[in-house]
């Protein structure tokens, strides 16, 4: 207990001198690779690729089931969610997604899972014990961005080429409102108190900020770094952190990661990260923030309170989804 | 691995069987599309009108590329389709009327039809003529048309109209989307050959300017002057096998050969039969296209997937041009949140208007000359090689603007 209090310390000092921050706890972040057809995994501690786990064809987005005993993956190109064991890290099953599935969520109580069907104009629910399709909720054309309130109350859909964010009742799953965004919404994410839903639009370049109650759009977020040009500004992953002092948006092509004053909803400044940043997650202590970088085949790991870009790691072929283990 | 090459390559005339290939779920699912609208009372209904006229057109070379039937027309049905899905959403519903003229037939009249039965946006899959007098004959009237085919650059130039708007990209656009390609490879020495048909003039023209904006050299310009006559003949190849070469010797040193052929009479037979070995590309073998059906980044996997269980072929850019049209009234329908002329209209040429159309950035409309501008892919036979405009060709605006026709040269006085 001594040693370790003295320990801690002297290991963040020496974090601090080699630009590396160290992290109090050693969190597992996992990334898949979408052309790789494989899963990297990162020890937050030490920023090391600990492994690459050989995958489904086209893995992209992925989440860890809320006990924390599986990392789910859109295999795309297998037209099925794959069932990894953290443990063992071997498949252990599959979820029935119907075709191409890209992005998923999961209820707060576990389950179910639900996963867009970009294809179908379907939302699939998905009981995670039985592995039995629970509902299919036709939605708007390409869906994609799947989110749920912190409540587990409303699901979120966005489909890309309707442009619309779909809000459905997880009790009835009936359609309760529809609410415009910009072109090609790609992602959707409540705040920690679920009082915003947060929806980047990529084509239009624009993150819609939503009333969650009202459903009206309280500010359509645009952004702009010198040098680039406005068309490559094309919003994919958010979070939030806990506390709502501060957004984090990656911009694709433009290279960049906007950080936004979450209460003023003003763009406080841009990171420079790899090339065609995608997802973004944060570790449970809000210490770091993981991006994958689609194009330069690498993670640029941010350290938050900073607000520095602390290291490039390189992964697998084209990164896509990030997941980070909750210890 | 044989079932899906065949698959890549044709493009047939209608649906053919494929070799084995599985058919794709064809099941509607229960509650998806119109069964879930509610009672046609509540619905605001926003008809669309197509006009396909007709045209004579030699057979082509290969018969990978005969004009299927529903060309055009299935990538309207497939906008069409989208927007009534988000429509249902918010109590719109679209419809398609089709006017095919025949060879010779009265277009006017046809438009006349459709407006007569309240089709304020409709598109036109007709020559520039045909279109220009189909434009006039709406001059007052409240009718938006949409030039899904015609690249001719009259149409953007001295001949533009303040009632068209173009998804189909103009000569220009096409030749530059290649030139800089060509560029950007250091393949800046270019041996043209050229048909005789009008159209070839103008590619030609579009070629020629390209080169100058982009630094090229057009070493020497050939004529194919061989009038057209039967494609198939019982000796074979044997006579092209020797005729190309033979066209094609003693040119000054070049780095590719560009072919300005647009009827098909000539230009698929170079590719492979150049005295020279060097790679072939302008209206055959490397060719700039809106639309490709082997091409799948930034999601258009999901548009290629759904026309191909709509149509039963594949989707080419026609069908591409005329999706863009259909979506672009729902999109302007849906924000405006109405099925009124004015504000639809308005919505579509103004500052707010863009469209996710599967090409990694917006697409939008150029105030100048009412011209969608769009990334345009440059495609091999098998698979898309790159898509432009290309890295460092710089503009103070917006890259894409270095395609086509830009605000400072436009000569269009809209009418």
């Amino acid at each position: 207990m001594r040693l370790k209090q003295i320990l801690v310390p002297v290991i963040a000092a020496i974090g601090g001198l080699t630009g590396i921050p160290a992290a109090a706890v050693a969190y597992t972040v996992y990334v898949s690779n979408e052309k790789g057809n494989s899963i990297s995994v990162i020890v937050s501690a030490s920023l090391q690729v600990k492994q690459t786990i050989p995958v489904g064809q086209r893995p992209r987005g992925i989440m860890l089931t809320r006990d924390g005993k599986s990392l789910l993956i859109c295999a795309s190109d297998e037209d099925t969610v794959q069932i990894l064991d953290v443990t063992t890290n071997e498949i252990v099953g599959t979820l029935p997604s119907g075709p191409d599935p890209e992005q998923l969520n999961i209820h707060p109580s576990g389950s179910p899972v639900y996963i867009a069907n970009e294809d179908d104009a379907l939302m699939t629910a998905i009981d995670l014990a039985t592995r039995k399709v629970v509902a299919e909720v036709p939605v708007g054309v390409e869906p994609e961005g799947v989110g749920i309130s912190p409540d587990g109350k409303i699901l979120i859909a966005t489909s890309e080429t309707s442009n619309m964010a779909h809000f459905i009742d997880t009790g009835t799953y009936e359609i309760v409102d529809n609410v415009l965004v910009g072109s090609r919404p790609r992602f959707a994410e409540f705040t920690a108190d679920g009082s915003q839903l947060w929806v980047t639009s990529e084509v239009a370049g624009t993150v819609s900020v939503i009333d969650a109650k009202t459903r009206k759009i309280i500010k359509t977020i645009g952004f702009e770094i010198p040098g680039v040009q406005a068309e490559n500004m094309q919003p994919v992953g958010v979070r939030i952190l806990e506390g709502g002092s501060k957004a984090f948006v990656a911009l694709g092509p433009a290279n960049h990661i906007a950080v936004i004053d979450a209460k003023t909803l003003e763009v406080e400044r841009y990171l420079l990260v790899g090339q065609r940043v995608w997802q973004l997650a944060l570790t449970p202590d809000e210490k770091l923030l993981f991006a994958t970088n689609g194009n330069s085949n690498d993670v640029s790991v941010i350290d938050v309170p900073s607000l520095t870009v602390v290291k490039s790691m390189p992964v697998g072929s084209a990164p896509w989804g990030v997941a980070i283990s909750q210890k | 691995m044989l079932s899906s090459f065949l698959l890549l390559q044709a493009r047939p005339v209608q649906s053919e069987p494929q070799n084995g290939e599985p058919t794709k779920q064809e099941a509607p699912t229960p509650g998806v599309g119109a069964a879930q609208i509610g009672p046609a009372a509540e619905l605001t209904q926003v008809p669309i009108g197509y006009i396909k006229q007709e045209v004579k057109r030699l057979i082509p070379l290969s018969r990978l590329h005969v004009e299927p039937e529903d060309y055009g027309i299935a990538g309207a049905q497939l906008a069409l389709k989208d927007d009534n899905t988000t429509g249902r959403f918010i109590k719109q519903q679209f419809a398609l009327d089709v006017e095919r003229v025949p060879i010779g037939g009265d277009a006017v009249a046809a438009l006349q039809r459709l407006v007569a039965s309240e089709h304020h946006f409709v598109l036109v899959d007709a020559p520039a003529d045909t279109l220009l007098r189909l434009s006039d004959s709406v001059k007052d009237k409240d009718v938006l048309l949409f030039n899904v085919r015609a690249e001719d650059e009259n149409l953007r130039e001295e001949d533009c109209r303040a009632n068209v708007l173009h998804t189909a990209p103009d000569r220009y656009m096409l030749a530059d989307a290649l030139a800089q390609y060509l560029v950007w490879k250091k393949w800046q020495r270019w041996l043209v050959v050229k048909g005789v048909f009008p159209e070839d003039v103008a590619y030609l023209e579009a070629i020629r300017r390209a080169a100058s904006r982009f630094g090229s050299t057009i070493v020497e310009e050939r004529e194919y002057k061989e009038a057209p006559g039967a494609r198939r003949s019982d000796s074979g190849e044997q006579q092209i096998q020797q005729q190309m070469p033979v066209f094609t010797q003693g040119a000054p040193a070049y780095d590719v050969l560009i072919v300005a052929d647009e009827r098909e009479v000539f230009g698929p037979y170079l590719p492979f039969r150049t005295w020279d070995p060097r790679p072939v590309g302008g209206t055959t073998g490397l060719t700039a296209m809106s639309w490709h059906p082997a091409h799948e980044q930034w999601g258009a996997t999901q548009m290629q997937n759904r026309f191909q269980r709509l149509a039963n072929r594949f989707m080419w850019p026609v069908d591409y041009q005329a999706w863009i049209a259909v979506r672009a009234i729902g999109e302007g329908a849906t924000r405006a949140g109405t099925a009124a002329f004015a504000p639809i209209n308005n919505y579509i040429r103004g500052k707010d208007f863009d469209l996710a159309a599967f090409k990694g950035q917006k697409v939008t409309f150029r105030q100048w000359d009412g011209q969608l501008r769009q990334p345009i892919l440059v495609v091999g036979p098998d698979l898309p090689v790159s898509t432009s405009p290309q890295p460092g060709f710089l503009h103070q605006d917006a890259e894409i603007d270095t395609l086509g026709i830009d605000a400072p040269e436009s000569k269009c006085k809209f009418k």
